[in-house]
């Protein structure tokens, strides 16, 4: 599964370099790393209005793994 | 519906609960259409600091203080507060003061200016369209790879050095009065109680860390991606400052004679562009780095020192325009930002890979 590995960026970038990925290969997996919970939600937020079903789990207190599901 | 509202309730709610703040301030004393505004507040706190000494913008404005403290407080409570920082620093520091440039252009920062619109300032229609324009101007940045670059992990007292430097100020304010600048005439004159102004703080702080609030940030992600949650803030500041206007008898539109406002609408639209496209390459709104700031973010932390700083020289340097319009050195500096703005644009956006 492809992996995006957005920590230490804020929003817009997270939410950037999914849709760049989105667009460029329209993956039916995608699993996204961020370490702030505004990206979370914005990265959700995109995911499901693309039609993707997101999952967020926690890991290392406060990083977070989304997994983007067609 | 249900759907509807528990995704967008918290910020419609954010929106509604900014727009009576405000006009619950200005009732009790704050400039009209000056309920809240975070560039002339940064101002007010820049002259109550003596860091410019135009006599009629000084005041430490209790609202900031409590912002960035609500927005520490639920941060804390929501276990979101986390150092972080080192995302170019000091273009952030030099960013903030032109964003700072273009408010006092245009006499507002972006809350300010949609605040003007609801007590019916026609003027602000014209720093909303050059707003947009300078939004745009940013996002095309965005899309081709723009970014100040990624932030690292900071320790909780580095997190915590400008929310402590602000409430200790203010209490310093309060115990030592004599020692701050306090105008006795002009729009630093012109306030509540302080501790009506700093509840009215924290309370929309505490919303806006929860609910991401930025005026910025609305317009962006409706276009990029047509995301549209938080442009529904913005428009609920909008609706309720417009009947809370009418309601009160305050709502005069028009483009004359509007109060703390100036008619020159090029120079007000450039004003705004500018704050877009900077507030755009900054990742949020005056507002939002204050909120961003109070969590921990030592990038926002600076970016506000240097509105601050911005807030000086407008004044020192005969930058800020006034009800009677824009400066010629006012002029001078907003194109100089303008040419800012492209040099950093470009700089991060067509960046050598690591």
């Amino acid at each position: 599964m492809k992996q995006i590995d957005a920590r230490g960026y804020i929003c817009p970038t997270p939410v950037l370099m999914v849709q760049k990925e989105v667009k460029d290969s329209a993956p039916s997996e995608l699993e996204v790393l961020v370490d702030d919970r505004c990206a979370v939600e914005n990265v959700t937020r995109f995911g499901t209005n693309q039609g993707y079903a997101v999952t967020t789990e926690s890991y290392n207190g406060d990083e977070f793994k989304l997994t983007l599901k067609k | 519906m249900k759907r509807f509202m528990s995704q967008n309730g918290i910020i419609l709610l954010t929106g509604v609960v900014i727009g009576i703040a405000a006009l619950t301030l200005t009732f009790l004393g704050n400039p009209a259409n000056m309920g809240f505004c975070i560039a002339c507040f940064l101002r007010d706190i820049s002259g109550a600091l003596k860091l410019h000494s135009t006599a009629t913008v000084q005041y430490f404005r209790p609202e900031i203080v409590g912002i960035i403290a609500g927005a520490a407080v639920t941060a804390f409570a929501a276990k979101e507060f986390k150092g972080k920082g080192g995302s170019s620093p000091v273009v952030r520091f030099i960013l903030g003061a032109f964003v700072m440039i273009g408010a006092l252009m245009f006499l507002g920062c972006p809350l300010r200016m949609v605040i003007r619109i609801g007590g019916g300032d026609f003027n602000a229609i014209l720093g909303l369209i050059g707003f947009v324009a300078g939004i745009l101007e940013g996002i095309i940045f965005l899309k081709k790879g723009f970014t100040l670059n990624r932030a690292y992990r900071q320790s909780k007292g580095e997190a915590l050095g400008l929310p402590a430097v602000f409430v200790i100020l203010f209490v310093f304010t309060l115990v030592f009065p004599a020692a701050f600048q306090v105008s006795a005439e002009g729009p630093g004159s012109m306030h509540p109680l302080w501790i009506v102004s700093l509840v009215a703080g924290l309370v929309v702080g505490g919303l806006c860390q929860r609910s991401r609030m930025c005026m910025v940030g609305g317009i962006r992600n409706s276009v990029m991606f047509k995301d549209f949650s938080l442009i529904m803030g913005f428009a609920a500041i909008i609706v309720t400052v417009v009947i809370g206007n009418l309601i009160l008898g305050s709502f005069h539109p028009g483009f004359a004679g509007q109060p703390v406002a100036h008619s020159d609408g090029l120079w007000n639209f450039l004003g705004m562009a500018l704050v877009g496209w900077m507030s755009i390459l900054l990742g949020g709104c005056p507002l939002r780095q204050l909120i961003l700031a109070g969590e921990g973010n030592t990038d926002s932390a600076v970016t506000v020192i240097g509105m601050i700083a911005g807030a000086a020289f407008c004044h020192n340097f005969g930058l800020a325009s006034s009800a009677d319009g824009p400066t010629f050195n006012g002029k001078v500096a907003v194109i100089l930002g303008f040419a800012v703005a492209a040099a950093v644009s470009a700089a991060f956006t067509w960046r050598k890979e690591k």
